[in-house]
């Protein structure tokens, strides 16, 4: 029985964001794991022992640098892992498709983990179509997982701090929230070890996916310029809070 | 002229108010609108969006009813189907999250999520990339399309109509290896941020748990106002972490928010920079929220938001 777990190599959500050329950026900054796949990751190493599942297999889908990511997962707790390499920027539906073909060219899935949304495409649904492609049934923004005979019952979060209990039939897809651990980071030796752990690469054109009929296609990247002038209320508490109120009353018209 | 489908999200009976903005969102299109509902609604939702210019409602009966994604999602499918319907809005709601690309999965057709603004004549969508520093126009082909709203990204416009009004049922036969075993409610009146007009917000400053009362009862005085909490003050302990606002927490769009002892590091900006109108509250007159902010008090939140609660205690009296 293998889980997979789909990463992905995002830029880091503290790094500048340069756009060049209308719809790219500048990619030298830092790249990392998308922070819910660590979850994910974290995740299928436990379950690894409790489901028992055989292997846990890393998968990612991205230009090369993607490996690092990969050797991220590994050392997190992976046991080997699939890059799909492209120099293409692919929409979810593409990205899906590309999963689909490397995960069932190389086993039978008993469990996918993925991360509830990427912090850079924002997209929320790659996920989604590739349970779709598969078969099988999903629950995103899981929060808890718990394997029960051939199903698995999971708690997702809803908004407001509402959960609701979901049962879904394995082979399945669950997607991590952020309640669901505490990211397992590695220590040295599994650094270490994760180099010596195997990264089969294939390019996308090997996995020879027809073109879909429908797509995403990014037209325009704009940079967001904030444009406040920030303006200073002073004075004392109460006439400050007076302040405040007519701000909220005349300007914003909450009140 | 086309025909789009709104899918409409009721929560306890009640029409949400994002709804409003999504249907003036499609509005502008000159299209025939059919709101898409997934429950029996009351005369006053219904009159609600017919007041903001739905054209036709359409109710799915399931037999049997009941939430569950898988189900809602195929019902949804097969209302399109039966209707002739190639473009849905829905919002980017939790529910939305996990409808819309289930549908979008079914259909194969494309979905762009959290639009702040459609152009459906010309298939094209804008929203928020890279943690918020980018705006992202996207064009969107195939022969069915999707949008997700984000929720309030546009002012609603009133435009009465006398929308007629059906019921579609379902055949929700198919099994999907889905169960739904409990649909909890969370905490009780906890405001769902991502759809709040006004979110006041705790941070570092607050130093522990107890303290956010004083952020509670200041939002109580306030009809629409929500609690926030930075990443800080939910990795402490100190605020589930339903009320983070930021990079991994809630997105949100208010048109007031105010930010209580946060310094304003990027993820917690990236969840709420696009807000209306920002008050910051903070002892540090350097800390980087200061200069994202349209209004900046340098002072102690201990003071000033009591004053605050107090001030519009006053005001609320004095209506």
């Amino acid at each position: 029985m293998k889980i997979y777990v789909c990463v992905k190599h995002v830029p880091d959500s503290a790094a500048t964001i340069t756009v060049k050329e209308k719809t790219d950026i500048e990619e030298a900054i830092t790249f990392l794991m998308n922070p819910y796949d660590e979850h994910a990751i974290t995740e299928a190493y436990r379950l690894k022992d409790v489901l028992p599942a055989s292997e846990v297999i890393a998968v990612c889908v991205s230009k090369p640098d993607g490996e690092g990511t990969l050797r991220s997962a590994l050392a997190m707790g992976a046991d080997r892992g699939i890059l799909v390499t492209t120099d293409r920027r692919l929409d979810p539906i593409m990205t899906a498709r590309a999963l689909k073909a490397a995960i069932s060219q190389d086993g039978q899935p008993g469990l996918i983990l993925t991360g509830k949304e990427s912090i850079d495409g924002e997209g929320m649904q790659t996920m989604f179509r590739l349970a779709n492609l598969l078969s099988i049934p999903a629950a995103t923004n899981v929060i808890s997982i718990d394997p029960q005979n051939g199903d698995v019952v999971v708690r997702c979060e809803k908004e407001g701090g509402a959960q609701e209990k979901l049962k879904l039939k394995r082979p399945c897809l669950l997607a991590a929230g952020k309640g669901l651990n505490t990211p397992r980071y590695p220590t040295f030796p599994d650094i270490v070890k994760a180099r010596r752990k195997e990264v089969v690469q294939i390019d996308l054109k090997q996995l020879d996916l027809p073109e879909p009929d429908s797509r995403v296609d990014l037209l325009h990247l704009a940079p967001v310029i904030e444009e406040r002038t920030p303006k200073e209320i002073t004075g004392s508490p109460a006439s400050i809070a007076q302040q405040i109120v007519r701000i909220l009353k005349e300007e914003a018209r909450v009140l | 002229m086309k025909k789009i489908g709104l899918l409409i999200e009721i929560k306890d009976g009640v029409l949400k108010p994002a709804n409003l903005s999504m249907i003036t969102a499609a509005r502008t299109a000159g299209h025939h609108l059919i709101a898409i509902l997934m429950e029996t609604t009351t005369p006053r939702v219904q009159d609600q969006l017919a007041t903001y210019g739905v054209d036709q409602l359409v109710t799915a009966i399931m037999e049997p009813p009941g939430w569950n994604p898988d189900r809602w999602a195929h019902a949804i499918v097969d209302v399109l189907k039966k209707n002739d319907i190639h473009t849905l809005l829905g919002l980017t709601t939790a529910q939305g999250k996990d409808l819309l690309p289930r549908v979008a999965a079914i259909l194969d057709a494309p979905l762009v999520m959290d639009c702040v603004h459609v152009d459906i004549d010309e298939q094209m969508a804008k929203t928020s990339q890279y943690s918020g520093k980018t705006l992202a126009t996207f064009h969107l082909s195939g022969r069915t399309i999707l949008y997700g709203m984000r929720p309030n990204a546009v002012t609603p416009v009133p435009h009465p109509a006398t929308p007629d009004i059906t019921e579609h049922r379902v055949d929700t036969s198919k099994t999907t290896g889905l169960e739904v075993l409990q649909v909890a409610s969370g905490q009780s009146g906890m405001q769902n941020l991502s759809e709040a007009e006004v979110i006041i917000s705790g941070g570092r400053g607050l130093t522990n748990g107890d303290n956010f009362d004083l952020l509670v009862d200041c939002a109580r005085e306030i009809e629409g106002a929500a609690v926030g909490a930075s990443r800080v003050a939910v990795d402490s302990g100190w605020t589930p972490y339903a009320m983070q606002v930021g990079q991994t927490g809630s997105k949100v769009n208010p048109k007031v928010y105010i930010a209580c002892g946060i310094s304003g590091s990027i993820q917690h900006l990236a969840g709420m920079k696009t807000s209306d109108l920002i008050i910051a509250i903070n002892l540090d007159a350097d800390a980087a929220i200061i200069a994202h902010s349209d209004y900046f008090v340098i002072g102690d939140l201990f003071t000033i938001i009591p004053a605050l609660t107090q001030e519009l205690r006053k005001n609320k009296a004095l209506l």
